[in-house]
């Protein structure tokens, strides 16, 4: 293509050559906007496949599905309440745990680390995310399930056993075996994109506060996370989608007992867990159906709790750098 | 610079055609399934291919609900399982299936007891540990079959399979066929509603946990334990003889079976005096009318070659070979599948 001379005569350009760029512009416009829907329509193709393949369960069950806490394959009665429980439980505690460690680890590397730490930093947690989950898994059975068993719940239940979350017998896998490494998987999630957010911030915010007389914390605080309330949010709910559907590590430290216990030192089992376990065993089409079903569940509540963050995100958010994905 | 990247590009793609239309010239008959027997299978099909070169065999091990679904779909030439196709399933089927037993296997009873005792149990008192009702180890019933042996006053933990397997079957069919109650409550599926325990993934979960954690007990296929060294029981059969498990104990099960026309059958707790009571079989499915004329007699030399020659190698790798008999029976079967 001739390079087009930029000049006061673009007007003097041959019409032929407009109606290509024109052209250009709008192919490029439609195939943008064709990749965009198909990420909507895959979506929707999802949705629709597990309700299709579900009909048997939907139609036998119904509402109870999702309130029984009955799971007999052989009796042929199924009810996700326990799952729905496992799932939610185990990445609440995962946030619980996560959230301060990356917002953290992302404030110390954009506000105070010094420069030559910064990047070394950045990789390794960028290392942590890119090991397998079943690796993690395998970890998680062979060193942190022992170490949890034989250190950590015993001093838990011996400072805190007044409190009905730290009681009853001690296995190892347990639920708060599955939130803490649902935790480490988000961590880096987290804090990647938390520390996109902070870069972000502009730098007239931080002056602007140091010139009232602000000190470090102050002005981290006030210019900096409060500016970034929103975005920190957002990344936030990127990591809480990860825990929803982490499969292969949390089912190795789970215990995987389908009953909901007060206790957090009792086995749990999560949506993805069952599916994870019992899809390729199922040989009838009810509990294949019951399955599938699981799988809605789990995508029902994936999208409920995303559309519950960006509520609350309309809501109670400032203004501020929105996080670019 | 273009034209030899142009020349180099097509050079390949000939290459990769060539090598295509060479493989394409052998046979490729397809099966899927069960997981319980890939290895002798995967030995089966690397053997055989010494013997005839002009088929080759793929084999998938998606689990026995898979190799049951693929084969009802006809989307493979034969399929596999560690448990036998109910009626239900086996009405879905466009033809006649038939159920040709291999190999067998046992499922043994590991533990985690200071001092690694060698423990005996029997089918009431295993059914009700897994019932959850039996919570020490020093309990009144545990402590009866094992006179002398010094048993904790610790919890009994259970430990079972989180995933569905074969394994699971053939345990839920023993503990089935020795305890009302658990054939009541729980009842015998590769996948149940345990009453008590954790749930470990695959054999490697549960003996991982049972290694880990003391006071556990759970349950492993003979081959892996042995392969791992893992510390079983002695369990009593219906002679009233406490086995150990192994694999003539095993061949001997299935020699003194009940077996059915069909083969669909169960050998736990069979009658023989050296009998190991938790073995089980695993099945090829085959359909009686090969839809194709070549790979139906490709099928059927490859299945009677696997029932002779082949059960030779099956003790190699923990797996029980078919006895005489029901050898005879099954390449009798075989006889009737028509291509």
């Amino acid at each position: 293509m001739e390079p087009t001379v930029m000049s006061a005569k673009t007007s003097a350009l041959p019409e032929q050559h407009l109606a290509q760029r024109r052209f250009g512009d709008r192919a490029f416009k439609w195939l943008t906007l064709l990749m965009a829907l198909s990420v909507f329509v895959l979506i929707v193709l999802t949705g629709y496949e597990l309700a299709h393949g579900s009909q048997l369960a939907l139609h036998k069950f119904g509402w109870r599905f999702l309130v029984s806490s009955e799971w007999d394959p052989v009796g042929e009665q199924f009810g996700a309440l326990p799952f729905i429980f496992g799932t939610l439980v185990s990445s609440f505690i995962a946030l619980l745990i996560a959230v301060p460690l990356s917002i953290a680890t992302a404030v110390y590397l954009t506000e105070l680390a010094p420069q030559w730490v910064r990047q070394p930093l950045t990789i390794f947690i960028e290392l942590l995310a890119a090991v397998p989950s079943v690796i993690l898994g395998l970890w998680g059975i062979f060193v942190m399930v022992p170490w949890l068993r034989m250190h950590l719940f015993p001093s838990l239940k011996g400072t805190l056993g007044f409190l009905p979350l730290f009681q009853g017998p001690i296995y190892g896998v347990s639920m708060l075996a599955g939130g803490i490494i649902i935790a480490i998987m988000i961590v880096p999630i987290i804090t990647s994109v938390s520390r996109e957010i902070l870069r972000s911030v502009p730098g007239l915010q931080r002056e602007a506060a140091y010139a009232l007389g602000a000190t470090r914390w102050e002005v981290t605080r006030i210019a900096v996370l409060s500016y970034a309330k929103k975005g920190l949010f957002g990344a936030v709910i990127l990591g809480l989608g990860r825990a929803l559907g982490e499969t292969m590590a949390v089912t190795m430290v789970i215990g995987n007992n389908p009953k909901i216990a007060a206790s957090l030192f009792a086995p749990g089992y999560t949506l993805a867990s069952v599916v994870a376990n019992e899809f390729t065993e199922a040989t009838t089409d009810i509990y294949l159906n019951a399955l599938f079903e699981v799988g809605l569940v789990l995508l029902g509540v994936t999208v409920l709790v995303n559309a519950l963050a960006q509520l609350l995100l309309k809501t109670f958010g400032g203004p501020g750098v929105k996080p670019q994905q | 610079m273009k034209m030899k990247t142009l020349t180099l590009t097509l050079l390949a793609g000939g290459c990769l055609l060539a090598a295509q239309t060479g493989a394409f010239a052998q046979m490729l008959i397809n099966g899927a399934g069960a997981t319980f027997p890939y290895p002798i299978y995967s030995k089966w099909f690397d053997e055989y291919a010494k013997v005839d070169s002009s088929v080759r065999f793929n084999y998938q091990s998606i689990g026995s609900g898979g190799g049951q679904k693929q084969i009802l779909a006809q989307t493979v030439d034969f399929g596999a399982s560690d448990g036998p196709m109910s009626d239900d399933n086996l009405s879905k089927a466009p033809g006649k299936i038939l159920h040709i037993p291999t190999v067998a296997g046992a499922v043994v009873v590991t533990y985690n007891v200071p001092g690694d005792p060698k423990l005996k149990l029997d089918g009431p008192t295993l059914a009700d540990i897994f019932l959850g009702k039996i919570t020490k180890w020093n309990d009144k019933r545990i402590a009866e079959l094992n006179p002398g042996v010094k048993l904790p006053d610790s919890d009994l933990v259970v430990v079972h399979r989180s995933d569905g397997s074969g394994t699971s079957y053939i345990f839920t069919d023993y503990l089935s066929s020795v305890s009302p109650q658990w054939e009541k409550d729980v009842g015998r599926n590769t996948s149940v509603k345990w009453p008590a325990g954790l749930g470990a993934k695959g054999n490697e979960g549960v003996s991982g946990q049972v290694k880990q954690l003391p006071g556990t007990i759970g349950y492993v296929e003979l081959a892996y334990a042995h392969q791992n060294k893992l510390p079983f029981a002695d369990l009593k059969n219906a002679s009233g003889n406490f086995i150990t498990a192994s694999l003539d104990s095993v061949t001997e099960s299935l020699a003194t079976a009940k077996i059915p026309e069909d083969f669909r059958f169960s050998m736990v707790n069979p009658p023989g005096n050296g009998a190991y009571p938790i073995s089980g079989a695993t099945w090829l499915l085959v359909y009686e009318q090969q839809k194709d004329a070549e790979k139906g007699k490709k099928l059927v030399e490859f299945l009677n070659w696997a029932l002779t020659k082949g059960e030779g190698l099956a003790s190699g790798l923990d797996y029980a070979p078919l006895p005489e008999m029901v050898q005879q029976r099954v390449l009798e079967r075989v006889k009737t599948i028509k291509y």
